[in-house]
């Protein structure tokens, strides 16, 4: 029931939490006041539009393409097969350096452009060198 | 079954259904993605402050501080300073250790009548452990998912989604706080439904809000570790939100906007359920009074000024009827007086 009685008990102390109540709960908005936060535009390698497909589908490739990294990992460190063979029958080999950075071979305008903005780090690039023809 | 939890229940797949038919069949993005979270989080804030300043203007007639030690007397007998505080610093560490380490949940006890018909208490720390599991579970989520309304993200929250992914279970990395929320939410629930005691005394209210938040712990894990969505158009979204530039991305899925509604629902319904113990705690009178009763008198505030007749003044104003029905008096009045005003009359 609504309490109808004028003053506030220990005001000062409400108050002042109160305020710290409403700068943590209202903090996205406060923070990101004057900033804009387009989505990150991502560049294919003239290379990768060459080749129009990737090993499964764009939107499979968005969604589950850590996924299929691990998968991949896993088949090729612990089982020692390296060929995969996606839905229509093509063999690739499963390599993170020889197969996707051969095409995607910007890293920083590819890989890390969605990475930081979802604020993802992978581990792939601990022992991954970003660019296998640098080298 | 138990029409408590039933309703809850069927109130929250409602609820989701509501979101998913909303936007995967009527594409209401705009409903369940702008107007809806701008509403509840309005409903959030303004609530909330609501509630506090109500309970702020509420009188506490009597210092009912409850005591888990000796208060301070005497002083060949050592109190406890911080379970029976008798200043504001004992009352704030007291109230530090409440909320951040629930000491009053793990004073918890369990009775039981054995069968040799003896009382046993014992201790009961289940509860206290998975309340502690399924408050810092949900700390840690809601910071976390700081990383889809900050840009560029903060290193903290870069800090904790490392702390959060430590083991690197699988890919995406399993967040431990995801799984430790939904699992602890689900102890508290089947801790009302198999206790008898705890079924007993539990409402809807007490089960809608654990649905609510399984459903919102579900769907998220859902869709980060299997029906997996567009995260980088998920956080467009956000962003657009707290940008105040609000924008519908293509291509969410739908369980998006379920996890958005149930979080909504659970927001707006924040300040007016239990939940409202995130403010509560601290207007607790049994928490945050020093238990000095002894030493201080508590006024209560609902005393009004009374007004007061004494008996001599009572006796001043009837004297003389009092004289004459022969009732005795206190103060008799000069009797000269008396006599010469007899004989003026």
């Amino acid at each position: 029931m609504p309490n109808n009685s004028k003053g506030m008990y220990n005001k000062n102390l409400v108050i002042a939490g109160i305020v710290i109540f409403v700068i943590l709960a209202a903090f996205p908005f406060w923070f990101n006041v004057g900033r804009s936060a387009p989505a990150p535009e991502i560049i294919l390698t003239e290379k990768a539009i060459a080749a129009e497909d990737c090993v499964r589908d764009k939107e499979y490739m968005t969604l589950e393409h850590m996924q299929l990294l691990d998968v991949w990992r896993d088949a090729v460190v612990r089982d020692g097969k390296r060929i995969y063979v996606n839905p229509k029958g093509v063999e690739f080999n499963m390599s993170l350096s020889n197969t996707c950075l051969d095409c995607h071979s910007n890293k920083e305008e590819f890989c890390d452009r969605c990475h930081d903005y979802t604020s993802v780090s992978p581990y792939c690039w601990d022992c991954h060198i970003d660019n296998p023809q640098g080298d | 079954m138990n029409a408590n939890y039933m309703y809850s229940l069927i109130a929250v797949i409602i609820l989701l259904l509501l979101a998913y038919v909303g936007v995967a069949g009527m594409h209401l993005e705009v409903l369940f993605g702008v107007i809806i979270p701008y509403a509840a989080i309005a409903i959030f804030i303004g609530g909330f402050i609501y509630k506090v300043v109500d309970w702020a203007k509420s009188p506490v007639p009597f210092p009912i501080t409850t005591t888990a030690g000796q208060q301070a007397s005497l002083p060949m007998v050592s109190p406890a300073l911080i379970d029976n505080p008798k200043n504001k610093t004992g009352v704030v560490i007291r109230m530090l250790l409440d909320i951040l380490l629930f000491r009053s949940l793990f004073r918890n006890t369990r009775f039981e009548v054995r069968d040799t018909n003896k009382f046993s208490y014992e201790l009961e720390k289940w509860l206290w452990l998975f309340a502690l599991i399924f408050h810092y579970a949900f700390l840690t989520v809601v910071v976390r998912h700081l990383r889809f309304f900050t840009e560029p993200v903060l290193l903290p929250v870069q800090l904790l989604e490392k702390l959060d992914s430590f083991f690197q279970v699988g890919l995406p990395v399993l967040y431990l706080s995801g799984v430790a929320l939904l699992a602890a939410s689900i102890y508290l629930f089947l801790r009302r439904v198999f206790i008898p005691q705890m079924r007993y005394i539990s409402l809807p209210a007490d089960y809608f809000p654990l649905f609510l938040i399984m459903g919102i712990a579900g769907s998220g894990l859902l869709m980060r570790y299997f029906a997996k969505v567009d995260i980088v158009s998920a956080k467009e979204l956000t962003m657009g939100l707290v940008t105040l530039r609000p924008t519908i991305p293509e291509g969410i899925g739908a369980i998006f906007y379920v996890h958005l509604f149930l979080v909504c629902v659970l927001l707006a319904y924040f300040p007016f359920s239990k939940l409202m113990h995130l403010g509560g705690i601290f207007f607790s009178p049994t928490r945050n009074m020093p238990g000095n009763n002894r030493e201080v008198r508590h006024a209560n505030p609902w005393n009004y000024p009374v007004k007061i007749h004494t008996y001599e003044d009572y006796e001043d104003e009837f004297r003389e009827k009092m004289i004459e029905a022969g009732l005795p008096v206190e103060k008799m009045p000069e009797p000269k007086e008396n006599l010469e005003e007899g004989k003026k009359e």
